[in-house]
This record gives C-alpha cells, sequence and structure tokens, in this order.
C-alpha cells in the first residue's frame, strides 16, 4: 500500500515537471569532440548532399524573386550583354546559309583559242557536260557572241568594218556545287584552264570570296564580343554577389560560429551567381527572338526576290543550350571570384 | 573539459588581454567568470571558440589541443561547443524553428530528426509555441532564449556564454541562469562570462575572476 502511494508519488512528480527535466535525446550528450565530419554512409551523404543543394538553390531563387526589381536590372544587364554576341552569331548564320545558295549560282566563263574551230569548240563543250563536277553548261557561239556585243555595247557600226569575227566561242559552265564548296569549284577553274582549247577561264566568285573573307571576320567578332562581353558578364555577377555578401554578413558570422563550413557558407552565393547567369541567359534568348521575330517578314520579302529556300533561322535547339550553359557557368564563376575575395575577409571575432 | 596552461593572448596593437591564464574546468562543472570591462573575458571564450589563437601557452579543449586544429577542422570543432552572446545573433530573416535547426542544418542532420530537436530544444526553453514567428516579434528575453534553444539543439558537450544576461532584468537573468543550471545537471559543461554579480552570488558555482588579462580569484564566491 505504502510502496504503491510512493509510486504514484513519483509518478505524477514526473508528469508535473517536464519543464524541468531535460527532453530524452538532450540528456544523451556527446562525450568526445569530433573535428571530422561525422561518420554517415555512403547514401546518406548523398541524399543529405543533394536535399541540401535543392534547399539551397531554392532559397537563393526566392531571394532573388523576392527583390523582383533589383533582380530584374541585373538579369537585363547580363541579357543585353549576353544578346549581343549570341545575336550576331544568329546573324553570321543566316548570313552563312543565304551565301551557300548563292554560292550554288557561281559560274565559269570559258573562253575557247581563238583560232579552235567551231565544231571542236562544240565538241569540248559536250564534253565538259559529262563531267559530275559540272551540272550545265552553255555554248555560246562567236556569232552570238558577236550579236550580243554588238547590241550591248553600241560599237555595232563599228564592228561593221571588222572584216572577221573577233570573238571566240564562249562556255558558261555551273559547276556542280554542294554547300560551300568554293575549294572544289577552284579545282575545276584550274583544270579548265590548263586544257589546250582553252584561252581563259574566269570564275565569278571575287564577291563570294570577299563574302566569306567577311563572314571569317564575322565569326572572330563573335568571339572577341563574347570573350570581352563574358568578362563585362562575370564583372557584374560578382560584384552583384559581392553586395549580396556584404548584406549578409552578420548571418554568415553566426553560420560559422555554429560549425558552417565554408564550402556551407559558399553554397547559397555561388547558386545566387548560377541563377542570376541563368536568368540572364534566359532574357537574352528572349531579346534574340524578339529581335528575329519583328525582323521576320521584311527579310522574308528583302529574300525572295534573290532566292527561295532562305528563312530566317534563330538559335535551334543546341545553341540555345549552350547560351544557358554558358550563362550558368558564367554566373558560377562570377560568383566564385566575388565569395574568394570577400568571404574570407568574414570572420568571426 | 577545458584547461588553460599559461595562456596569453596579445592583440597586434599590443595590448595584453591575457596573461598567463591557467585554470582547469572539469567535465560536467559550471563555473562564472567575471571580471571588470576589458578584463579579457570575450577573449578567453574566443580562444575557446577558436575565433583567435591564443600568443602563448596552450588551450586544451576535450582533449584536443588547440594549437593542433587547423583552419580546415575548425567548423567540426566548433560544433561540439554551444555558444550564447549577449546579443543573441539571431537571423530575422527566417522564423524561430529556422534559427533553432541552423545547426542542425549545418550539420547535414536529417529532416525528420531537425524537427524533432527543434521542437525539444524549443519546449525546454518555454517556446514551442513560437516556432512560426520571426524573432524580432519576441521580446528582449524571448530572443535571448531561442538563442539558447539554438545552442544545445546541436547536444554540445560544452555550453559558452558571453553576458547572456546583459540586456535582461533581473528576473528574466535569473531564469536564463536557472536554464543553464538545467543543462549542467544533465551534463553539459557551462562556463557563462558575466558581470552580474548579485546574480551569480546567489547560486553556488564556481567562480573565475579576471583582472587586467590576470585570473585573480578561482572559488565558489567572488573577490
Ligand atoms: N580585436 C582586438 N584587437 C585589439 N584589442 C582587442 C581586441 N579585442 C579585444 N581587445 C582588447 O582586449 C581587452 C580585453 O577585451 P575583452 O573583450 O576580452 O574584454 P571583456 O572582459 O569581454 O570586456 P567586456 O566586459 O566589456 O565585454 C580589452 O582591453 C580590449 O580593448
Ligand atoms: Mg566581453
Amino acid at each position: 500500500m505504502m510502496v504503491r502511494g510512493m509510486d504514484s508519488n513519483r509518478q505524477s512528480e514526473r508528469r508535473q515537471a517536464p519543464r524541468n527535466q531535460l527532453p530524452g535525446h538532450l540528456e544523451r550528450r556527446r562525450n568526445d569532440f569530433r573535428v571530422r565530419k561525422a561518420p554517415q554512409k555512403i547514401y546518406q551523404r548523398v541524399r543529405g548532399y543533394l536535399s541540401n543543394h535543392r534547399d539551397v538553390a531554392l532559397l537563393s531563387l526566392t531571394r532573388l524573386l523576392g527583390t523582383p526589381a533589383a533582380s530584374l536590372m541585373t538579369w537585363s544587364v547580363i541579357a543585353i550583354a549576353l544578346a549581343l554576341p549570341a545575336g550576331l552569331y544568329v546573324f553570321l548564320q543566316n548570313a552563312q546559309q543565304l551565301s551557300s545558295d548563292w554560292d550554288r549560282t557561281a559560274q565559269i566563263s570559258v573562253y575557247t583559242s581563238l583560232g579552235l574551230a567551231p565544231e571542236k569548240s562544240l565538241a569540248l563543250s559536250k564534253s565538259l557536260k559529262t563531267r559530275p563536277d559540272i551540272k550545265e553548261v552553255q555554248y555560246i557561239s562567236p556569232e552570238q557572241a558577236l550579236s550580243e556585243f554588238r547590241s550591248l555595247s553600241g560599237f555595232g557600226e563599228a564592228l561593221e568594218y571588222l572584216s572577221e569575227n573577233p570573238l571566240p566561242a564562249v562556255i558558261v559552265v555551273y559547276p556542280q556545287t554542294t554547300q560551300g564548296s568554293v575549294a572544289a569549284t577552284e579545282v575545276l577553274l584550274e583544270d579548265l584552264r590548263a586544257m589546250p582549247e582553252v584561252d581563259q577561264a574566269e570564275l565569278d566568285i571575287k564577291w563570294v570570296k570577299r563574302l566569306y573573307g567577311l563572314m571569317a571576320l564575322g565569326q572572330r567578332a563573335v568571339m572577341i564580343l563574347g570573350v570581352v562581353l563574358s568578362l563585362a558578364v562575370l564583372l557584374v555577377i560578382g560584384n552583384t554577389v559581392r553586395l549580396a555578401i556584404e548584406s549578409r554578413r552578420a548571418e554568415i558570422v553566426v553560420v560559422k560560429l555554429v560549425g558552417g563550413t565554408d564550402g556551407f557558407v559558399r553554397r547559397p552565393f555561388l547558386y545566387t551567381g548560377i541563377w542570376y547567369g541563368i536568368g540572364g541567359g534566359v532574357l537574352a534568348w528572349v531579346m534574340i527572338n524578339l529581335v528575329l521575330f519583328w525582323l521576320y517578314r521584311p527579310v522574308a520579302e528583302l529574300v525572295s526576290s534573290y532566292s527561295s529556300g532562305f528563312t530566317l533561322a534563330g538559335l535551334d535547339l543546341s545553341a540555345t543550350l549552350i547560351l544557358l550553359c554558358l550563362s550558368a557557368a558564367l554566373g558560377w564563376m562570377g560568383a566564385w571570384i566575388a565569395v574568394g575575395r570577400h568571404l574570407s575577409d568574414i570572420e568571426p571575432g | 573539459m577545458i584547461t588553460f596552461d599559461r595562456v596569453s593572448k596579445r592583440y597586434e596593437s599590443g595590448h595584453d588581454a591575457l596573461n598567463q591564464v591557467t585554470f582547469d574546468l572539469a567535465d560536467g562543472e559550471m563555473a562564472f567568470m567575471t571580471g571588470h570591462s576589458g578584463a579579457g573575458k570575450s577573449t578567453l571564450l574566443k580562444l575557446i571558440m577558436l575565433m583567435d589563437r591564443c600568443t602563448r601557452g596552450q588551450v586544451v579543449v576535450s582533449g584536443q589541443n588547440l594549437t593542433r586544429i587547423k583552419r580546415r577542422q575548425i567548423p567540426y570543432y566548433r560544433r561540439n561547443i554551444g555558444l550564447v552572446f549577449q546579443d543573441h545573433q539571431l537571423l530575422f530573416d527566417r522564423t524561430v524553428f529556422d534559427n533553432v535547426a541552423l545547426p542542425l542544418v549545418i550539420a547535414g542532420a536529417q529532416p525528420r530528426d531537425i524537427g524533432r530537436r527543434v521542437r525539444a530544444a524549443l519546449d525546454k526553453v518555454g517556446l514551442l509555441k513560437k516556432e512560426k514567428l520571426n524573432p524580432m516579434a519576441l521580446s528582449g528575453g524571448e530572443q535571448q532564449r531561442v538563442g539558447i534553444a539554438r545552442a544545445v539543439v546541436n547536444k554540445p558537450a560544452l555550453l559558452l556564454a558571453d553576458e547572456p544576461t546583459g540586456n535582461l532584468d533581473p528576473k528574466l537573468s535569473s531564469e536564463i541562469m536557472q536554464l543553464f543550471e538545467h543543462f549542467n545537471q544533465v551534463g553539459v559543461t557551462v562556463l557563462v562570462a558575466t558581470h552580474d554579480l548579485s546574480l551569480i552570488a546567489r547560486l553556488n558555482h564556481r567562480i573565475l575572476t579576471l583582472s587586467k588579462g590576470r585570473l585573480i580569484n578561482d572559488g565558489t564566491r567572488y573577490g
């Protein structure tokens, strides 16, 4: 009886005093001081790591969206810097496609030797036509050439006094060109020039070459512009992340004091950089496509007068992916620069 | 738990904040540290937290000679110690719950454990109902208790406090000290730096007295 009473007494004491008693798990305090990561199973570590990354990534994004005006400003600056080289790249891609259309219309004028008998030049024209690298030939007899010349030049009367036709037969050769085969065409040209019946062969290709030269220059420009503006993006993101670090100084100190590693402290800022980069990349993509949309009709009208199959091309899937990956990488790198320079300055104490 | 062996700390300014300080704090002991402003109390705690290194002597904490702990290991070392500040150092961009959870998140605890442990710590300081609030919405005493919950949530073997009652009235101060005593009763080693002599006089614990960087008294009474 007495024993039971004491027992129930104790129990009620325990029930009344949870406030004064530490919850069970707090009583099991750790005696050993660890200066290393707690040992964990690999899958636990990987899962913890991934979920931490996901949380941090989301939190950083939420923070950026929490200050929409400031973030949009930064994104726009980055977008403009990315859209310039990317837009120039798109322009070049289109120019290349257009010029390869024109390339196909390249033609070679073959002037036969003056003394060559008409049937021989006709035979030459026929044999040329069988060559695989020639698509089409057009034979212009000396008479045709003369009459053409007469009507075009205005020397008509003077030509009446000539005792014989001074013009050779001309064979216009249309090379079998596949895309961008200027080199192959040049080989054909050399072949034609080497023929004994041929006096001269001229490729009307100088301007195509010039265009290609210009485009090579354009590609260099894309590279240079890309590098310079990437640097600008790095600086913009680096500076923005530096400000973010400054404004979270108190938090960094606390995190370090309760045992946050450098990696843990760094992570949200790296994600901030990545989000700035990706946001800028997306906005750049939108800008380029808006400009293309706006240019689509005028370009279509302009081009329809020359060539048929051409349509204005935008950024294809792989180019889009490259743009986004590159912008994310730039954001990450810019953040790294800022973090490397400024995070170690912030130490508790 | 803590051993100071002729520890001196000279700041770059040439000022000797600590001078030949030697003492031992046993595992599971509770002690107060007091002394005039500028006596070196915060400096001593900073040495234990590895926020700074001593210039002479050696500090050994739980068998670890602190001079041998590399920079990379410091975060893991600090996870063993709970630290309570005078100005509580809470983060106002997140809830009470998230403030207390921070050490667990940093240590990579499982989300299930985090919820359980945070609530247990908040329950202990009597703030379970306020977990969803922003710490800004709490009183000074409540904020300090959130800071204490954060310091103990990780089950540290050692609890340090630098003037934890500096901004509180006597009643709240003695409540806070009672909390520390409770943690001590379950085996946590506790070291509290404080100015509040009348408060610690009423509690029967060891008192370390610093003056101008020297340990001038070590006993259960101030003087
Ligand atoms: N980073 C520093 N550089 C130079 N001197 C410092 C630094 N930190 C502290 N001191 C000096 O060291 C001495 C001890 O400072 P400490 O903060 O440890 O004193 P305290 O006992 O905590 O004082 P209080 O009660 O006012 O908090 C003081 O004279 C202070 O000016
Ligand atoms: Mg101090």
